[in-house]
């Protein structure tokens, strides 16, 4: 059974997964990172790949990627920091990335590595439906990674249910359409929410976009199975002095 | 090339291997509506007569093929120009932003963006939008801003919103990057007017298509002068390709027309000032399409130079990177100097004053081995009073 499998078997509400740019702030903080949110209760760790141009992301998510960039942050220097991943960070590890720089790494190649240092699923905004379909799935699977779908407010009941048979591990629902990091009425993502619960999709549905603190995580898990923070916690490291610290103070305020 | 016309791309949007929409689920809605409802809007017949009475009465077309002829006597061969250059606010770029702007308009969007390097697609789509009374937001790099004062000037002029885009590079790509996340954050009333032959299928075959009254026009143009339909050459300027897509079009698969693609060089192709982006790119996935992308080995966009803004482009259309990769396009690539030079010499030689993109296009005309009887015809996109400031400064115009 998969991590993330696994975690959804145990834990059916208020999952907190936190994403981190790989590299940021500095080039060797990844690992130190992960183990923090691993101590301080995150149940996932979404570990963004930085890219130069990343159409899915706000100012602050990019500012970090293009910090981590400078600092020498690649998908080479990243396995190889990865390398020994799994003897100290036990939670389900997914990486979030942009389909260039996996392609010039080599897709097939970026995958078995991927699976070969413990990493459970790939979220790649910018793959398209009809590529994982006749190209790319098929390698994803091959070497038992995940693969997780991102659905909008805007997303039809037919093609939520085609992503939801595509996806494995999780949904991740976009609380609007919107960047990370905007701001958005929760009224209207509640409604939202609350469709896709009376779908019974076949993957859980975690929220991201949007949450940045006790009240809108909790917001969002009452119709879901939990959610994802990005911005307010890179946001949280941005001028850090000591990390382990900041990643506690953060988590305290959330859960 | 499996399918068996350059023209147009397949159901995916593919023009061989290139091409697509790579883009996040949140502008999935946007674009397949308008890649459901594009072919239908623009060859119904009301829209049809709207447009090419705008076309007509408000651009200026059809635009002249004139014959060259101190050119085409320097060169060995009959040289025409075709004068988008004439075309209302100095560039081809209006044939495109008046079409998107009647197809915006039919799919009940009220909020125009746009993206822009040098400002002339800002210019363009800031002057469709005061014609039809719609809000526009032109996304424009911090670092183009202060380098194209009159165009941000005009654009204000015309009544649009000019917001510096302050990521990355401040230029063109991040201009683009910004503009599509508007459009993420603004999906029910906004329609995202793109410049050139790139972004996500169906942009680069829509864009293509508005652009191509330019090779239907040659085509009788030259039938009335020659009576010959088909050139033996089309030569044109490429950075993301909308003027050379728009010439070549309806020659595309007219295989007896040699058509020629000319990249900015910059300070010479391997100088790493360059955008030459089939010389130095390899496959790669930019703005929602796969084309050929200026790239490090690990992937991330390469920041192009050129002297001239509106070449100054990473990536290039998918329908270029299919004519580059099956042989079925000529690539040449002039340097910022020979484009200059061949400015000055175009401008004493025919009395036009070109861009500087355009110029790129003049610069290899002694490259290709032309004879008597040979009929070139050259897309002379743009004019170049948006580039008298790099011109006094570069050619030493002024004492």
């Amino acid at each position: 059974m998969s991590r993330l499998k696994e975690l959804f078997a145990s834990k059916k509400n208020r999952v907190l997964n936190v994403y981190c740019t790989a590299g940021f702030p500095e080039l060797t903080s990844t690992i130190k990172i992960m183990q923090a949110l691993e101590a301080n209760g995150a149940n996932i760790i979404e570990l963004g790949m930085p890219y130069s141009d990343p159409l899915a992301d706000g100012p602050v998510i990019q500012a970090s990627g293009n910090i981590a960039l400078a600092n020498g942050m690649t998908i080479k220097v990243l396995f190889d920091q990865l390398k020994d991943l799994r003897k100290t960070v036990i939670v389900p590890v997914i990486l979030m990335g942009y389909m260039n720089p996996v392609l010039q790494y080599g897709f097939e190649k970026f995958c078995v590595e991927a699976a070969a240092v413990g990493v459970d699923g790939l979220i790649l905004p910018d793959l398209p439906e009809h590529e994982f379909e006749t190209e790319f799935g098929a390698i994803i699977k091959k070497n038992g990674l995940d693969f997780i779908f991102l659905v909008t407010p805007e997303t039809s009941e037919e093609r939520l249910r085609k992503l939801d048979s595509l996806s494995t591990g999780f949904l991740y629902a976009v609380s609007s359409s919107a960047t990370t990091g905007s701001d958005k009425d929760f009224n209207a993502v509640e409604k939202y929410l609350l469709r896709l619960q009376e779908m019974n999709l076949k993957n859980p549905v975690l929220v991201g976009f949007g949450i940045k603190d006790k009240e809108t995580f909790e917001s969002a898990s009452k119709y879901s199975n939990g959610a994802i923070i990005g911005t307010a916690f890179i946001k949280a490291l941005e001028n850090s002095e000591d990390i382990a610290l900041s990643v506690k103070q953060f988590l305290s305020g959330i859960i | 090339m499996k399918t068996d016309t350059y023209q147009q791309p397949n159901e995916q949007g593919y023009y061989g291997e290139f091409g697509g929409a790579y883009i996040p689920e949140m502008l999935h809605r946007n674009v397949e509506e308008l890649k459901a409802k594009y072919l239908e809007i623009m060859y119904e017949s009301s829209f049809q007569k709207e447009f090419q009475y705008l076309l007509k009465d408000y651009v200026g077309r059809p635009t002249p093929l004139f014959l060259a002829e101190r050119l085409s006597k320097e060169f060995g061969a009959s040289i025409y120009l075709k004068r988008e250059d004439l075309c209302h606010t100095g560039a081809h770029k209006i044939n495109n932003t008046i079409g998107q702007i009647l197809l915006a308009i039919r799919l009940g969007k009220t909020r125009i963006i746009a993206e822009t390097g040098a400002g002339q697609h800002g210019v363009a789509t800031a002057t469709v939008c005061a014609l039809k009374g719609m809000e526009c937001i032109v996304y424009m790099g911090e670092k183009d801003i202060e380098r194209q004062a009159p165009n941000v000037a005009r654009m204000r002029m015309l009544g649009a919103k000019v917001i510096p885009a302050i990521s990355g590079s401040k230029t063109l790509k991040d201009a683009t990057n910004e503009a599509i996340r508007d459009w993420i954050n603004n999906p029910n009333d906004t329609h995202y007017i793109i410049g050139s032959v790139v972004g996500p299928h169906p942009y680069p075959d829509m864009v293509a298509r508005f652009q191509s009254v330019i090779s239907e026009e040659i085509r009788w143009q030259l039938k009335g002068k020659t009576g010959h339909e088909l050139p033996t050459h089309v030569v044109a300027c490429v950075g993301g390709g909308s003027n050379a897509a728009g010439a070549f079009y309806h020659f595309l698969d007219e295989l007896s027309v040699q058509l020629v693609a000319v990249e900015a060089a910059g300070h010479g192709v391997y100088s790493g000032m360059s955008a030459a982006t089939t010389q130095l790119g390899k496959p790669g996935i930019l703005h929602g399409s796969k084309s050929l992308l200026m790239q490090t080995e690990d992937g991330q966009v390469i920041e192009p130079h050129s002297i001239s803004a509106g070449l100054d482009y990473p990536g290039v259309g998918p329908l270029h990177a299919n004519l580059y990769t099956s042989g079925r396009g000529l690539f040449l690539s002039a340097t910022d100097e020979e484009a200059l030079q061949s400015a000055l010499h175009v401008s004493k030689t025919e009395g036009i004053i070109p861009a500087l993109e355009t110029a790129h296009a003049f610069a290899v005309l002694g490259r290709l081995n032309l004879k008597e009887t040979d009929r070139v015809v050259l897309c002379l996109s743009g004019r170049g009073d948006k580039d008298l400031a790099t011109y006094i400064k570069e050619l030493k115009l002024v004492d």
